[in-house]
């Protein structure tokens, strides 16, 4: 059982760690077309592609090039526009860390 | 819930050097790896000891060789080890007497024979076998006794994460280094380039000299991907831990840090460096599993646990290695292989505490002498971490 404090969406189907999250992740495998609504009155999210189960999809609309977050914290940063529901990973979030392939690491 | 888990005590071997072992090998230890085939075979004629191989102790120079002798020295002088046979050849960098030496002085009882000196594969092995075998004789009179769980050095370990890993198995392991820490015991914290993206968490826990040091150990890393002129990502992330749905290193680590539990960061100490701090400390090791489970050991940890995703069935020689699985489907997979399923904290049957609890039960059972899968399995895993080149 997870910590109050971790909400689960309605069905239990995917979790988001902290409620300021960009991403919530899947847990179990959710197909294009299935709704998650987490409580609190935000729009329920349509999915729009497969997630796997421990993945993780955009819970709202993310701008390319914003930063995203999970457990409150900066995660990476979007490499591309992401629309609500959609499969967020590595084709559409690049890391801001450890970037030795930049001029500079990025913060 | 174990009777054992509500305890504060285990029995275990007080060494003379005021340390706790929790088991009472004897280790024959190359000092270079022109000897691993002679310790090999010590080992097959001895089946009662532990042996380790590896690929170093020649040709090493500066921070490199310190390093190496370091770690060799301290996995020698884990309480865990009763007594050390040192096996050197006789021309290596790593000199074996300066290395049984070194060891003596962490107050280890060791013996040192060398290939060069005994003649030969043949005569070095009789030597061996005669000195191991009266090795055994002496450990075995080592009685275990009422000791406290404050003497514990607990290493924390992930391998193979995924998308689950920072949300039960990370926290759960939490929960334990919690309670490990509230005994008055330590806890180790290591991989630091997966702490890159979580080390303001941490550092906001720590003293400013402390936070300090935490920093400069992640700038190190990423100097060394700048050098590079490489994106992390290609490896760490692995392909693996992609697959289980983790995107970057800043993700995976904030999954990661959980391990370390909430309690202030005391210490952060170098590769193979015995903690001078209970409490929670940071150790600089890579994330490569077997080179951070080394350096752990050989920094004074009696026990490990290692949380994984993909299932990762590492074990050490020499210290028992606790198995927790973050997910439900892999635990039943790789059943043989895992102690603790924290996938029971997203199925709904249990709860973050009681998982952590049931950790907490299982590193003071293991102290006391219950062998986890990967010790019963019989794991001998071991690699030094390497900070240069071979000349």
């Amino acid at each position: 059982m997870l910590p109050a404090n971790m909400p689960l969406s309605d069905d239990g189907a995917a979790l988001r760690l902290k409620d300021d999250d960009d991403v919530a992740v899947a847990l179990r495998p959710l197909a294009p077309g299935d709704t998650v609504r987490f409580a609190g009155g935000a729009p329920a999210v349509s999915l729009a592609s497969k997630i796997p189960t421990g993945h993780k999809f955009a819970t709202r609309p993310i701008a390319a090039g914003a930063l995203i977050r999970k457990y409150g914290q900066v995660i990476g940063r979007a490499s591309a526009p992401i629309a609500a529901g959609e499969h967020v990973h590595v084709h559409n979030v690049e890391g801001t860390r450890g970037r030795g392939d930049l001029e500079e690491a990025v913060r | 819930m174990s009777a054992a888990s509500a305890a504060k005590t285990f029995m275990g071997y007080r060494r003379a050097n005021g340390t706790v072992g929790i088991r009472n090998h004897v280790l024959v230890l190359p000092s270079v790896m022109c000897s691993n085939h002679v310790v090999e075979l010590i080992g097959r004629k001895v089946p009662d000891v532990v042996t380790v191989q590896h690929p170093t102790g020649c040709s090493q120079v500066g921070a490199d060789f310190e390093q190496t002798k370091r770690t060799m020295a301290g996995f020698a002088a884990n309480p865990n080890v009763a007594a050390v046979l040192v096996v050197g050849l006789g021309c290596e960098t790593n000199e074996s007497k300066a290395l049984a030496e070194e060891i003596a002085a962490r107050g280890q009882r060791v013996e040192v024979i060398g290939i060069q000196e005994s003649g030969g594969t043949t005569e070095t092995i009789a030597r061996g076998v005669a000195i191991a075998r009266q090795l055994l004789q002496e450990a075995a009179r080592h009685e275990r006794t009422e000791c406290p769980v404050s003497a514990l050095i607990v290493g924390t370990e992930c391998g193979g994460s995924d998308g689950f890993s920072g949300i039960t198995a990370n926290p759960a392991l939490g929960c334990a280094s919690d309670r490990v820490v509230a005994e008055g015991g330590t806890v180790i914290l290591a991989e630091v380039p997966e702490l890159v993206g979580a080390e303001h968490l941490l550092a906001a826990r720590a003293s400013e000299p402390v936070a300090a040091k935490l920093y400069e150990l992640i700038e190190r890393v990423e100097a060394r991907a700048r050098a590079m002129h490489v994106d992390m990502r290609g490896g760490n992330p692995t392909q693996g831990n992609i697959a289980g749905g983790l995107t970057t290193i800043e993700e995976k680590s904030l999954g990661a840090a959980y391990k370390g539990g909430s309690t202030e960061l005391r210490e952060v100490v170098e590769y193979a460096e015995r903690p001078s701090e209970s409490g929670l400390v940071v150790m600089d090791t890579p994330g490569q599993d077997i080179e951070q489970l080394t350096g752990m050991i050989a920094g004074g940890a009696q026990v490990v646990v290692f949380t994984t995703g993909r299932g990762t069935p590492t074990g050490s020689p020499i210290a028992p290695v606790i198995k927790v699985a973050t997910n439900t489907a892999m635990f039943e997979r790789m059943r043989e292989n895992m102690d603790v399923n924290a996938g029971a904290i997203v199925d709904g049957t249990r709860t973050l505490e009681e998982v952590g609890e049931e950790i907490f039960g299982w590193i003071v059972d293991a102290a006391n002498g219950r062998e986890p899968a990967a010790e019963e399995l019989g794991f001998r895993d071991f690699a030094i971490n390497r900070i240069g080149p071979s000349f």
